[in-house]
């Protein structure tokens, strides 16, 4: 094993499709026309020195390293700068080249420390690498005069000399060290799209300056690692390369954070990670990352990781440290006693969006053949349920229709209910780039999200009150139709017309319009019109939503809506266009179609298919029950209800990050045998008889598959600390139950699935190491993939039309509960947090704070950073307030990533009617000041404190 | 909703008007789809016990949608 080196060509790739031929140094070269010479020579083999190109960012000329001679051209231009043309005769090196870059280099050293031993950049300093590469062997100007590099020069202060800047938790500026090229600046520019650094002062004063000469954690810098990753030499470097030293070799992975899918190389020395580096083949990330992916993986190692598996017969007694396979009996022998008292369905599973596809088969596999039910569900229920259900019965498919490359292509892009600049941050910033370039957006949110306003973007917002997504996108298509702008000839062709034709007659109604909708929507009817014109007519347009979409009583019909709007406009079935849900955890889309849904199997098949099932049973030697089982709600009701007794849960908080904390806490507590798979004693466990400890995603080898249906390698870059990764806990835990599953290597269950599920069939762990990531379906038809999905036709056949009332939530305000709250994300922490928060993610965001609008905390008494109780009908909870305007008046808003918080003990039972998706995104409630934690919040950490206890280890007798 | 046949009653309604906008006949036969897909048999054995009892609270076309799924059963 030995470092990934990616070959840095300099200059971004042009996507001309025009040809130039030239010659470099005797050689002939083809490149696309708009190529720079500097990456020209590099294609052919030869690198040109250079200091300020990098072909993450456009090219600057600054450095003047890489100057070339080109004949019949008078001077020395700069390679990066100056594009190929047909028939160039370029050399890249002469004598007079030579000296030029000598002197360049020279004065370039004249100004940087000498420390290279020393340095954290020893052995990766592009500085170092180009002053070896010109032959630099003497400076002549030496180190007495005026310079950036000592504290002290002459015995008094060196006011050109800056300290440390050590503020950020994952990195150091060091502007002694800083040869000002301007890639950190580009790079937060033109790659994150953030614009918080600058370059101050001018000639010998320029110094990279995070916002107004602030330090980097004080500035706007959402450390994403860009300008890190940019920097040539020891100015901008990880904390752990400084505390480690230099990695020795390194692992391409997937990123197990959100449903971006970030490709990154594990940089490690030995099996300590030293640094995790985006990879620039990352087809999603295209060498992008942000702070989660780039720096939070400190929880892998967190002191507070369980390694041991722990028993115990109640959950008031401490936790039992025993053996594998004393858990896994233990496990085996209640559940089937479960069984026997109680019958073959009260047992069930939760597969987790966050462990791997492999492992998510089998766990729904153990459940199906080894407990004999059908009770398995994921995560995906409380997120992108009706994503499945909706797009499944529009278009045919389960999953968003395009690569995250199709926004390059994109020229309105309507985001509707999702912050990616929070929860998909590397899509934020490819799509920010997209926007820099001219695109138009358009964002329908309840709250002014950080999309709708930031560097160069200026969206059109249709701020909305929460739960009313329905009424507003049928509004847009009201537009839409009633004023003609429907792509007819599209609907015609590839829909079914006759039932375009009854939803084009509902959506017309004259009370689906912008203006008689607004009463309720809450939005300026000339806005919603707007809107819907620019989408209907700007071009390509293409739509991309989250769980603001989902998570409501009408999330399928939202999903439903949304796709009718698509179809009615043609905008589907080409690059830059389509319906794109993005996708909240690593691998909720694979969870999805691995069969984790109680009524389908792996490849969304009904289990009620005798042939599909046949099939199945035939490869796993055990009969299959026909009947779907129980969602997650519906296990929690039957628990309630005593027909329920066991459960399952790998990778999945379900305590914390379920609807209704109260209505979960009975019905954990009803069951009879609850085993937690988890990294942490997470808040599940609290209710928990069995805990068995799981790995990380840089423990196993799997895939993970993306919001772009990508399916991409999770590679193993040390052993498990629990000792077992996930999938062979899995096979234990069956095999002591009595159902054998016989695997050696995850490859082998991923040829298990491509032999039983047609849109997997070309996918082998062979097949990903050749193309690096494919996208289902991936088969005879599509053997490298399919980037693009609809093409030509619906995997449906005809798309079909349905129609979308609007239905009002029956969470309704009133007297006592008169304010909707809602809730998000944000950037620097993830989902329940169970891993952020033990990252130093948390000097971002330490707890969970409320929003609310000025008006409505000043007839309240609340002032910013106060304690507020807020109260639903389903529970209270305490958390401090934050006035901002992002809400408008009537709405409040809060995240939800600490359990001390309990954002989910506020919100209700309701759900979507089609598949029990909760309605997380709307609840009445009320806000009054507070004194502090309410009686729930501090029986529940009394009881979590309490269940939390690990007994200690007693020595045997002799 | 604090029982369980409530509760059912009310998932059954909220998808009967999912499905009101399309007419009684396409209603039904949604329904009594919707239900049998998604619904593991104790649900309906519980929803069919209810119907047997009365079905009060049952919408009309989410009532004939249990009767129609009913006799497939």
């Amino acid at each position: 094993m030995s470092l990934i080196h990616e070959i840095d060509f300099g200059t971004p790739k042009s996507k001309s499709e025009t040809m130039v031929t030239l010659t470099i140094d005797g050689n002939q070269i083809t490149v696309p026309e708009g190529t720079s010479i500097m990456r020209a020579a590099m294609e052919a083999g030869t690198q040109i020195p250079k200091l300020c190109a990098t072909d993450m960012v456009d090219a600057f000329g600054s450095c003047r390293l890489c100057l070339v001679e080109i004949e019949g051209r008078a001077g020395t231009p700069a390679s990066c700068t100056t594009p190929v043309m047909n028939g160039l005769v370029v050399h890249t090196q002469s004598e007079r080249l030579k000296q030029l870059r000598k002197g360049v280099m020279e004065l370039y050293i004249s100004d940087h420390p000498l420390d290279c031993l020393t340095c954290a950049a020893n052995g990766d300093c592009e500085l170092q690498d180009m002053a070896g590469a010109i032959g630099l062997r003497d400076v002549r100007y030496g180190y007495e005069g005026e310079n950036h590099v000592f504290a002290k020069s002459h015995g008094c202060d060196n006011d050109a000399w800056m300290p440390k800047d050590e503020s950020n938790p994952y990195f150091t500026y060091d502007p002694s060290k800083c040869i000002v090229c301007s890639r950190c600046v580009r790079a937060c520019e033109e790659v994150q799209g953030t614009f918080a650094l600058t370059i101050s002062g001018r000639g010998f004063d320029s110094r990279v300056s995070p916002g107004m000469n602030e330090s980097f954690l004080g500035s706007e810098c959402v450390s994403c690692g860009a300008c890190v990753q940019a920097c040539p030499t020891a100015t901008l470097t990880e904390k752990s390369v400084i505390e480690i030293g230099q990695p020795e070799h390194s692992v391409v992975t997937t990123c197990a954070y959100c449903g971006v899918g970030c490709a990154f190389k594990a940089e490690m020395r030995g099996e300590e990670v030293v640094r995790m580096v985006p990879y620039k083949d990352g087809k999603a990330n295209r060498g992008h990352s942000c702070v989660k992916g780039r720096f939070a993986w400190g929880y892998t190692t967190h002191k507070e990781r369980i390694l041991k598996p722990m028993i115990r017969e109640r959950i008031e007694d401490p936790w039992q440290e025993v053996s594998w396979d004393e858990a896994f009996n233990f496990a085996a022998a209640k559940f089937k006693g479960i069984q026997q008292k109680y019958g073959r369905d009260a047992v069930g599973g939760i597969t987790s969006s966050r462990c791997t596809n492999e492992e998510t088969y089998l766990v729904q596999k153990l459940i199906r053949g080894g407990f004999g039910n059908n009770n398995v569900d994921t995560c995906a229920r409380v997120c992108h349920s009706p994503t499945g259900y909706g797009l499944s019965q529009t278009f045919g498919t389960s999953a968003g229709t395009q690569d995250f490359d199709s926004v390059e292509d994109t020229d309105v892009v309507m985001i509707i209910g999702a912050n990616p600049a929070s929860a998909h941050p590397v899509f934020a910033s490819r799509l920010k780039k997209r926007l820099r370039q001219g695109a138009r957006l358009i964002v329908v949110d309840p709250r002014r999200t950080e999309m709708v306003e930031s560097p160069h973007v200026k969206a059109l917002h249709l701020p909305l009150m929460p739960g009313t997504n329905v009424a507003v996108i049928t509004a847009l298509a009201h537009v839409i139709v009633t004023e003609g702008l429907v792509n007819e000839s599209f609907v015609r062709e590839r829909c079914d017309w006759s039932e375009f034709q009854d939803w084009a007659t509902f959506v017309a109604d004259p009370k689906n319009s912008p203006e008689a909708t607004a009463i309720v929507t809450g939005v300026d009817p000339k806005l919603l019109r707007e809107a819907a014109r620019t989408y209907a007519t700007g071009g390509n347009g293409a739509i991309y939503y989250g769980l603001g979409v989902t998570e409501h009583s009408q999330g399928s019909t939202t999903v439903i809506a949304i796709a009718n709007l698509a179809m009615a406009t043609g905008n589907i079935g080409r690059p830059g266009v389509g319906v794109n849900p993005l996708r909240g955890q690593n691998n909720v889309q694979g969870s999805c179609d691995m069969g984790s849904f109680p009524h389908e199997l792996p490849g969304y098949r009904h289990i009620s298919g005798d042939a599909v099932r046949e099939q199945f049973e035939a490869m796993w030697n055990v009969k299959l029950n026909k009947e779907p089982g129980l969602r997650i709600p519906n296990m929690f009701d039957a628990a309630i209800e005593g027909t329920f007794m066991g459960l399952y849960a790998q990778g999945e908080d379900i305590l914390q990050s379920d609807p209704n904390t109260k209505h979960v806490v009975a019905a954990l507590s009803a069951m009879e045998c609850v085993i937690v798979h988890d990294l942490f004693l997470n808040e599940t466990a609290n209710y928990a008889h069995v805990f068995l400890p799981g790995s990380t995603f840089l423990e196993k080898d799997g895939t993970f598959t993306n919001a772009e249906r990508r399916i991409q390698r999770v590679r193993k870059v040390m052993t498990p600390l629990n000792g077992l990764a996930d999938w062979e806990v899995t096979i234990r835990l069956g095999k002591a139950m009595g159902f054998e599953m016989n695997y050696s290597h995850p490859s082998e269950i991923m040829d298990e699935i491509a032999a039983l599920t047609p849109t997997f069939a070309g996918v082998s762990y062979a097949r990903l190491d050749e193309l690096g990531s494919v996208q289902w379906p991936c088969n005879e038809k599509a053997p490298e993939g399919t980037p693009v999905m609809h093409i030509g036709g619906f995997v449906r056949g005809k798309g079909k039309f349905i129609i979308t009332e609007y239905i009002a939530t029956d969470e309704r305000t009133g007297p006592r509960y008169p304010l909707l709250l809602t809730t998000g994300r944000i950037l620097s922490q993830y989902n329940v947090g169970a891993q952020t928060r033990r990252t130093d993610n948390v000097v971002w965001h330490s707890e969970d704070r409320l929003e609310i609008h000025p008006h409505d905390a000043e007839q309240r008494g609340v002032r910013d950073g106060d304690w507020v109780r807020l109260a639903s009908r389903a529970g209270e909870t305490t958390l401090r307030a934050e006035i901002t305007d992002r809400v408008a008046p009537g709405v409040v808003y809060t995240t939800f990533h600490h359990p001390d918080t309990q954002a989910n003990v506020i919100t209700t039972d309701f759900s979507d009617w089609a598949t029990n998706c909760p309605e997380y995104k709307v609840t009445a409630v009320q806000i009054s000041p507070s004194n502090g934690p309410s009686d729930w919040q501090k029986a529940y950490d009394e009881q979590a404190r309490q269940s939390r206890r690990i007994a200690p280890v007693v020595e045997a007798a002799e | 909703m604090s029982s369980s046949p409530d509760k059912l009653v009310y998932m059954a309604n909220q998808i009967g008007k999912f499905f009101q906008s399309q007419g009684h006949d396409r209603a039904v036969q949604g329904i009594s789809e919707h239900i049998w897909k998604f619904w593991d048999p104790r649900m309906r054995k519980q929803i069919f016990a209810h119907l047997d009892a009365g079905g009060s609270g049952l919408d009309a076309n989410v009532r004939d949608a249990l009767e129609k799924l009913r006799l497939q059963a």
